[in-house]
């Protein structure tokens, strides 16, 4: 690669050792500048949304945000490699999806290789993974674990929306829009997607654009000839679909 | 199987047993009837003989009805109906052996005097029976009580197996190959610091696995380990991690279950330092008084830190260690408040370890 193509890489981990092998690994080749290093997830997506780099090498467990939430927050437009010490789950869907990752010790080939790839993908050789990171994430979580918080991003500002704060969550195109203490944050994600990573015993998909806490319906009314809506403790009114209404029914009978 | 008749030894201890209460019967027989002495010695003891085996069906009854779980209506009952059934057919056995004798000739009043030893052989027949009954119901219980005992002992020597299980797969992988990539970091940048990890994480490993083998070890030997494994952790974290320690002289003495302790400071670390920016503190606190050990580990958190995968496994792990080793005796205790959280513990505090 020429010199006015350098791929600029930013280096995620919140171990300093770690991320100096990694600096030591990127100092061989000419073709790639690293344009940041951060030490935690936070900082990481401000990082990404500002500088819009090629590469990512990005740690898992971190304070503030891990790899995952990072991944689903800065989207599919960077190479990411994810790298890990020792995450089964993880490793099996980066595996099923073709998802580039490296693990700890870090070893130099097996480094090389993956800087390999992910200069094909970033030169067109290879397709991006076409998976969206919130159902890569979705991939990577132990069995019967549901989300507890979901993060979303507006511009460089992260916010933490806790699901137990959730009232409901509404289908809008490719994004879903979260309504939390009388806010909404958009996030790019499906809403069928989301509807898998939360619990179902607290969350129920009453019409196919909408998701709601439980907790939150007060009551459910008629509304026209066989349709319905569920009146939220905030006083939102929701549609309900006629399998909605059956499902809503089987919950609130119990 | 018969616990009389499947062992030779009982059943001449047992049969021995019986010849005074054969004497027994030869004096009544003697005294009450005009059977002469001779005759009631050579009865009473065959009869006896007889009725030893009779009564070694008293077992099954008595297992039919234990005692702990049979209502006293229906012991009465059982036992009522086998020893009036036991001596009906020992006087029948009696009446047929006078039969017999009479036939030979040499006792011809055998038959008639026989007749005359119908209620002694009822009485004794039927106090005979339930002697019987009290040896057998004896033996089941000294046989339930060692059955007990056997399984305590099983289940002590389970309990003692899950642990080391739960020992050898507490080494965290994450810790390790974290760790391994510290010191690969270091081997360029800076090879007698990695040397020096190298031989700190070489120390700690072999103290796990030798401790592993021990029951108890005194508590300075498991504060070794923990501060092994920070040295460590300090050069994975750096100065993130800040520990202080406040632990009572007597305590250094007191036996504890070794890798105990240790799971409760790396918990602190991986669930709550690690998720920390600028870090924070552990404190660690052993106080050993009034025969009771009091162990309390304090750590700053992040209550907003993003969920940990496959948490709470090493907590869970001590939790389960302290009660399968001192049940009641031993406390556990979390709790998270604002941005600390701590974990306390209380368990028995014996003198002295034990040389292991």
């Amino acid at each position: 690669m020429s010199q006015q193509t350098k791929i600029r890489a930013v280096i995620v981990d919140d171990e300093e050792l770690a991320r100096q092998v990694l600096r030591e690994f990127l100092s061989e080749h000419s073709e790639v500048e690293i344009t940041a290093e951060c030490a935690n997830g936070f900082e990481a997506v401000k990082v990404v949304a500002e500088q819009k780099p090629d590469l990512v090498f990005l740690d898992i467990q971190m304070p503030k945000l891990d790899g995952f939430e990072v991944l689903e927050l800065i989207g599919p437009d960077a190479a990411v490699v994810f790298v890990t010490a020792y995450d089964s789950y993880a490793i099996k869907a980066f595996e099923v999806h073709a998802v580039d990752y490296l693990l700890k010790p870090v070893g130099e080939d097996r480094f090389e290789a993956a800087l390999q790839r992910a200069k094909e993908r970033l030169g067109g050789k290879l397709p991006q993974t076409t998976l969206p990171p919130a159902e890569l994430a979705a991939a990577a979580r132990p069995p019967s674990q549901y989300l507890d918080r979901i993060p979303v991003r507006d511009g460089t500002r992260v916010s933490i929306i806790s699901v137990a704060k959730l009232d409901y969550a509404e289908a809008q195109d490719d994004y879903v829009a979260l309504a939390s203490e009388g806010k909404k944050h958009l996030k790019q994600q499906t809403i069928s997607s989301l509807e898998t990573a939360l619990d179902p015993s607290r969350f129920l998909r009453i019409h196919r654009s909408y998701i709601v806490n439980l907790e939150r319906v007060t009551r459910v009314e008629p509304y026209g000839k066989d349709s319905h809506v569920a009146v939220l403790a905030n006083g939102a009114q929701l549609p309900v679909s006629k399998t909605g209404y059956t499902r809503l029914r089987a919950f609130l009978d119990r | 199987m018969h616990p009389i008749l499947g062992n030779l030894r009982r059943l001449t201890l047992y049969l021995l047993a019986w010849i005074p209460l054969a004497a027994m019967l030869a004096y009544l027989m003697a005294v009450t009837t005009p059977i002469g002495w001779r005759e009631s010695i050579g009865l009473a003891l065959s009869l006896s003989f007889v009725y030893a085996f009779i009564c070694m069906t008293a077992y099954f009854s008595c297992r039919a009805t234990p005692l702990e779980r049979s209502s006293i209506a229906k012991m009465t009952a059982t036992h009522a109906m086998g020893a009036l059934v036991a001596s009906g057919i020992w006087i029948l056995v009696a009446k047929f052996l006078a039969y017999a004798l009479s036939k030979t000739g040499s006792f011809p009043n055998i038959e008639a005097q026989m007749s005359h030893e119908i209620p002694v052989l009822l009485g004794s027949g039927i106090l005979f029976y339930l002697l019987s009954v009290d040896l057998y119901y004896v033996m089941m219980a000294v046989e339930a009580s060692r059955e007990a005992e056997a399984r305590a002992l099983q289940a002590g020597i389970l309990a003692r197996e899950a642990e080391l299980k739960a020992l050898k797969a507490q080494v965290n992988p994450h810790f390790l190959f974290n760790s391994l990539n510290s010191i690969s970091a270091l081997t360029s940048s800076d090879p007698a610091k990695a040397r020096e990890m190298c031989i700190l994480l070489g120390d700690f490993l072999r103290r796990t696995l030798g401790l592993g083998e021990k029951s108890a070890i005194p508590l300075e030997e498991e504060l070794s380990l923990i501060h092994s494994f920070l040295a460590v952790e300090k050069v994975r974290f750096g100065s993130r991690i800040q520990m202080d320690e406040n632990i009572d002289r007597e305590a250094m003495t007191v036996p504890v279950p070794p890798l105990l302790l240790q799971p409760l400071v790396e918990n602190a670390i991986v669930h709550g330092i690690a998720n920390l920016i600028e870090g924070g503190r552990v404190c660690l606190e052993i106080t050993a008084r009034d025969g009771v050990l009091s162990v309390r580990v304090e750590n700053n958190f992040d209550p907003d830190a993003p969920p940990r995968r496959k948490s709470g496994v090493g907590l869970a792990n001590v939790r389960q260690r302290l009660a399968a080793r001192y049940g009641n005796q031993a406390s556990f205790d979390v709790k998270a408040n604002g941005d600390l959280f701590r974990v306390a513990i209380t368990m028995p505090a014996q003198a002295e370890a034990r040389a292991s």
